[in-house]
Parts: C-alpha cells; sequence; structure tokens
C-alpha cells in the first residue's frame, strides 16, 4: 500500500471553552474517496477545518504528504495542494460565477482543458457565467463550491456535505463531479450524511463520535453489517 | 464518467420590478437631493454653488473614507486613528507647498500643477509609512477585540496629534492655494471655485480608478472577496494578512491626500482637523455599508450636499443634518445603503 496521503495523529481542538476534537486518529489513503461518517455534532466539520488550518489544533500532529502541516497557516495548505469545500460553500456572493472560477485559480490564469471539464460537469456554471453567484439557486452555488475546489489540480480535496439540503437530480448531478474527480486520481476527504450517496462513492470510512475516531475500515464492510452501522451511528443503512 | 446536469435544475431568479428599484434606489438619492436642492433653494445661481461645493466636500469626504471601510470590511478592524493619517498628510502636503512657494506664487498652471503634485506625493509617502507602522505596532495585536480596538487607536490618534504639535507647533496654519487655483469661474450666473471644481473632476477620477482596481484586476477581486469571507479566500490559498497590510496602507495614504485636499479647501490646517473630520467619515461609512466603496462614495456625497443646503437654507440645523441623514437611512437600511460586510 502507497504511502497515505493524510494522517492525523491524536489532534486535539477546542473552539472557545469546549474540548471538541478529543484525539482525531485519521489515515486518508492516497487516491479514492474516504468517507468521514457519524451523528451531528460529533467533530466532522472540526475536523475538516483543523486540516485546511481554519481552525488549529491545540495538540497532535498533522502530516500531509509525509510533511509536518500542524502550525502551517491556511493559504500554505492550500498551496501545497489541500481543496476545500465548506459545509456553507463558502460562495462569494456579490461576485459573479466568472469572477469566482478567477479566484479559484491561484496560481494562474484558468486552464481552458479543466474549465472544458467543469462545465461539462456542471452545465448551469457556463449559462450563468457573467451572474452575480448570490443569484444562484442552492444547487448551483454547491455546483460552484465544487468547482472553484477542481479549478486547479489539487492533491487532496476536502469536502463537507456536498448534497445537503439538495434535490435528488442535484445529487446525482455532485455524486457524478465527485467520482469524476477520483477518477482523475484525486484523494478525497467527503463528510456526508446521505448513506446512499456514502455508499455509492466511498472507498474506505471512518466514523467519529465524541470528537474521535471510533471506527476505521472498508466502506463496503460498514455498507453490508447493518450491526455494526447501528453500533457506530445509531443508524442502519437499509433505511436510506 | 461524467453526469450532466438535469434540464429541470433550477432557473436563475428574476428578481421583481419593486426588489430592482430596492437594489438601485440608493443611486437615485443623490439626484433626488440635487432636485430637492434645486426646489427648496429657488435660485439657480445659489442652488450651483452650493451643488459644486457639496460634490467638491463629497468628493473628499469619500477620499478620506474610502481605505476605512475596506480596512473594517477586510479585517473587521475599528480604526479611530485613522483621523491621525488626514492631518499628518495634510501638514506634510502643506509644508511641501510652502517650501515650494516659488512655484505656487507664480501664476503658471505647470508649476502650480507640479508643487501640488509633489505635495500629494510627499503626503501620501509618509502616511502611507505611518499607516504601515500603524498596524504593526497599534492594530494588530488588538485583532479581533472590538473594544481595544477602539481604545488603542483613540491612543494612537492622541499620541500623534500631540506629535505634530511636537513638529510643527500648536498653532493652526494658513495657508493660500496656488495661484491657478485661486479665484472662480462664471458659469449660469454663479460664481464657481475653480479649486472645487478641481476637487470633484479629482474624486471622479479617483473613484473610477477604484473602480477599476476593485472590478477589474484580480487583487481588487481577492478585495472583494476578503470582505465577504475572508477565511475562504485564504482556503484558496491567498495570504490575506498581506492583502489586509497594502490596503491599510493605500487606505492611510488616500486619508493623506484626503488631509492635503482639506487643507487646501480650507485654507487652514490644525492637529486636530482629522479628528474632527473623522465624525463625518464614520457617518459615511456607515450609511453607506460597511465594506462597500460604492457605498461610501454615495454616502459622502450625501453628506457633503445635504450639509450645503442646509447650511443656506437653515443655517441652525446644519449641524444635526449629517446625524438625522445617518438616522434616516439607517431605519430605512439598518446595515445601511449597500452592505458588503453584514454586522456582526
Amino acid at each position: 500500500m502507497s504511502d497515505p496521503i493524510l494522517e492525523l495523529s491524536g489532534i486535539h481542538t477546542d473552539i472557545a471553552q469546549y474540548h471538541i476534537l478529543q484525539g482525531v486518529d485519521l489515515t486518508v489513503p492516497r487516491g479514492g474517496v474516504t468517507m468521514l461518517l457519524g451523528r451531528n455534532g460529533v467533530g466532522k466539520t472540526t475536523t475538516l477545518r483543523t486540516i485546511i488550518g481554519h481552525w488549529q489544533a491545540k495538540s497532535g500532529s498533522l502530516r500531509f504528504n509525509g510533511a509536518e502541516i500542524t502550525t502551517m497557516p491556511t493559504p500554505a495548505r492550500a498551496r501545497a495542494g489541500i481543496g476545500f469545500v465548506p459545509e456553507d460553500m463558502g460562495i462569494f456572493s456579490d461576485l459573479t460565477v466568472e469572477e469566482n472560477m478567477i479566484l479559484a485559480a491561484a496560481s494562474g490564469p484558468l486552464n481552458p482543458a479543466r474549465m472544458q471539464w467543469i462545465f461539462e460537469a456542471f452545465p448551469p456554471l457556463k449559462t450563468f457565467w457573467r451572474s452575480e453567484a448570490g443569484n444562484l439557486s442552492g444547487g448551483q452555488k454547491q455546483m460552484l463550491s465544487i468547482a472553484r475546489a477542481m479549478a486547479e489540480e489539487r492533491q487532496l480535496y476536502l469536502i463537507d456535505e456536498p448534497t445537503k439540503g439538495l434535490a435528488p437530480a442535484i445529487i446525482s448531478t455532485m455524486a457524478g463531479a465527485l467520482r469524476d474527480l477520483k477518477a482523475k486520481g484525486a484523494s478525497i476527504l467527503l463528510v456526508e450524511q446521505n448513506f446512499a450517496v456514502a455508499k455509492a462513492l466511498g472507498d474506505t470510512a471512518a466514523v467519529m463520535d465524541d470528537g474521535r475516531i471510533v471506527w476505521a475500515g472498508e466502506m463496503a464492510e460498514l455498507a453490508s453489517d447493518a450491526d455494526l452501522q447501528e453500533r457506530l451511528m445509531g443508524l442502519s443503512m437499509e433505511a436510506h | 464518467m461524467t453526469t450532466a446536469a438535469p434540464d429541470h435544475a433550477p432557473k436563475y431568479a428574476q428578481l421583481s420590478l419593486p426588489d430592482r428599484i430596492a437594489k438601485v434606489m440608493p443611486l437615485l438619492l443623490v439626484p433626488l437631493l440635487v432636485i430637492f436642492g434645486f426646489l427648496s433653494i429657488g435660485s439657480t445661481s445659489s442652488w450651483l454653488t452650493l451643488t459644486v461645493s457639496g460634490l467638491a466636500m463629497g468628493m473628499m469626504i469619500f477620499i478620506m473614507a474610502s481605505g476605512l471601510t475596506l480596512v473594517f470590511g477586510l479585517m473587521d478592524v475599528i480604526n479611530f486613528g485613522h483621523g491621525a493619517f488626514i492631518s499628518v498628510g495634510a501638514y506634510v502636503g502643506i509644508s511641501a507647498l510652502l517650501a515650494l512657494e516659488s512655484w505656487t506664487g507664480v501664476p503658471s498652471l505647470l508649476l502650480n500643477v507640479a508643487a501640488v503634485l509633489a505635495a500629494v506625493i510627499a503626503a501620501m509617502c509618509v502616511t502611507g509609512a505611518l499607516g504601515w507602522g500603524f498596524e504593526r505596532v497599534i492594530v494588530r495585536p488588538v485583532y479581533g477585540a472590538h473594544l481595544k480596538q477602539i481604545l488603542v487607536t483613540v491612543g494612537g490618534l492622541i499620541v500623534i496629534e500631540q506629535l505634530i504639535q511636537v513638529v510643527w507647533g500648536p498653532d493652526e496654519i494658513f495657508l493660500t492655494r496656488p495661484e491657478m487655483l485661486k479665484g472662480a469661474v462664471t458659469f449660469a450666473g454663479a460664481a464657481i471655485e475653480k479649486y472645487r471644481l478641481l476637487a470633484v473632476v479629482f474624486g471622479l477620477v479617483l473613484f473610477v480608478a477604484m473602480r477599476l482596481v476593485l472590478k477589474r484586476t484580480k487583487i481588487g477581486l481577492i478585495v472583494r472577496a476578503g470582505v465577504q469571507n475572508g477565511e475562504m479566500v485564504e482556503a484558496l490559498g491567498y495570504r490575506l494578512r498581506l492583502v489586509f497590510i497594502g490596503v491599510f496602507v493605500a487606505g492611510s495614504a488616500l486619508a493623506g491626500l484626503g488631509g492635503v485636499m482639506w487643507g487646501l479647501y480650507q485654507e487652514v490646517i490644525t492637529a486636530g482637523m482629522g479628528e474632527e473630520m473623522m465624525i463625518l467619515v464614520f457617518i459615511v461609512v456607515i450609511i453607506g455599508g460597511l465594506g462597500s466603496v460604492e457605498g461610501a462614495f454615495i454616502g459622502a456625497l450625501l453628506v457633503g450636499l445635504l450639509q450645503n443646503y442646509v447650511a443656506f437654507l437653515e443655517p441652525k440645523l446644519a449641524l444635526i443634518s449629517n446625524i438625522a441623514l445617518m438616522t434616516a437611512i439607517l431605519m430605512w437600511r439598518p446595515q445601511g445603503m449597500m452592505p458588503v460586510v453584514k454586522a456582526k
């Protein structure tokens, strides 16, 4: 097995007076999709925000491509090859779709071949290219948010609940784009509450509870074991 | 495999007519106020003089306010020390003009413009450098703490005002404008000061240039995006702290420029002039909407015009006219006319 792209060891993160992450140990393999699962409020979003650097880990170690990044500022982590799609999408609503994409290409002009690929994955972005992003629908905003992360080649994508609140047809578009991204060799750490999507996309999975990883393994193993799902998350995938 | 978005994907929301009017309403306020002034004043020549005077005053306030609104929008920093840059800019610029008296005292457009340009460049360089030091020493330790920001930046303002008195003395300095900027031109029976016309043109050029930089350049995009969501800009790989320092320095330099222009307008400068101007500058930033350069521009024109009209129509009300304007606008739009940053 090749070296993991990302390793978290004993990560603790506080937000104000709250001790949210209480020793997270997580390994994200190179290539493929790792699902980060768990009930609401167990620390999934905090884990992603700690990895990108929006919240600094109080202790523990974060290694990306074998290099220590625990104290590295957010922009340096992004330039090292980590893309981030936050839960609230982080769209610049007063900027046009075009301006959002230009900003996403931090290292230079937009790559025409990549843009072609993005337009094929998300046709509405081409239609509303010069429209203010704030006027897009929820699904279109989510497309833009993911497209922005795809504008430059990244080694690891951190994506937080991309299908939340979206219509089934849009969810299928999102899943298709993520599958495309995976096929191009990217590694994805995906937080997802929709188990059907998790089951379809995930190669490996990690389940969180109370600020820790309580189970890690193959997604297929978790998907096929209703008792395990019930024990870890209080849910059965069969119900979804 | 790529999955294309379905044909029935949600369509771009069309704004209703009332919503579209509401969106452009702030832009209509300036012409509405000008028409109100015309109807109230009666005399065309007086109205024209007051309108040009109000626009000139508004442009100068805008130049002073534009940096402050971006600084607030980008890093949530309330900088009461901004007034110090106005005063220092005025003193440095006017000192340069006084030193170049042989250029300003002759009726030569070329020499007069060269002297004013030299004064402006000197003022902007000094206030830009002062802004850089102010950010490093005073503002940086108090990021994220509004109360501390107010206390230390007011402290910084007082210290700089005292230093001005140490360097230039406690007395006000009177000056005369360069020869070619003295006097007035007559138009439609109204005498319009040349300097006021120049201030209007200069302010307009600066506003257009600022808009071009913000709309057409990548650094402008980063600034606009940073005002909305700084965290996301950093997640895309941009060092927002560096951008902020750049904006702080540019905003300080613009305040210095505004100080020179205001000094030439009033023909007298004092160490406390920046502090006095900050009341109007804050009104403009608040009614314009935090973080909005366009909002600050419209707000500054409204403040300048209203002050001039009211001072003519009812002098006793001039002092409260701008506070009344701010109250009315905040009752109409509690977050200002064109907010970019949502109130925290």
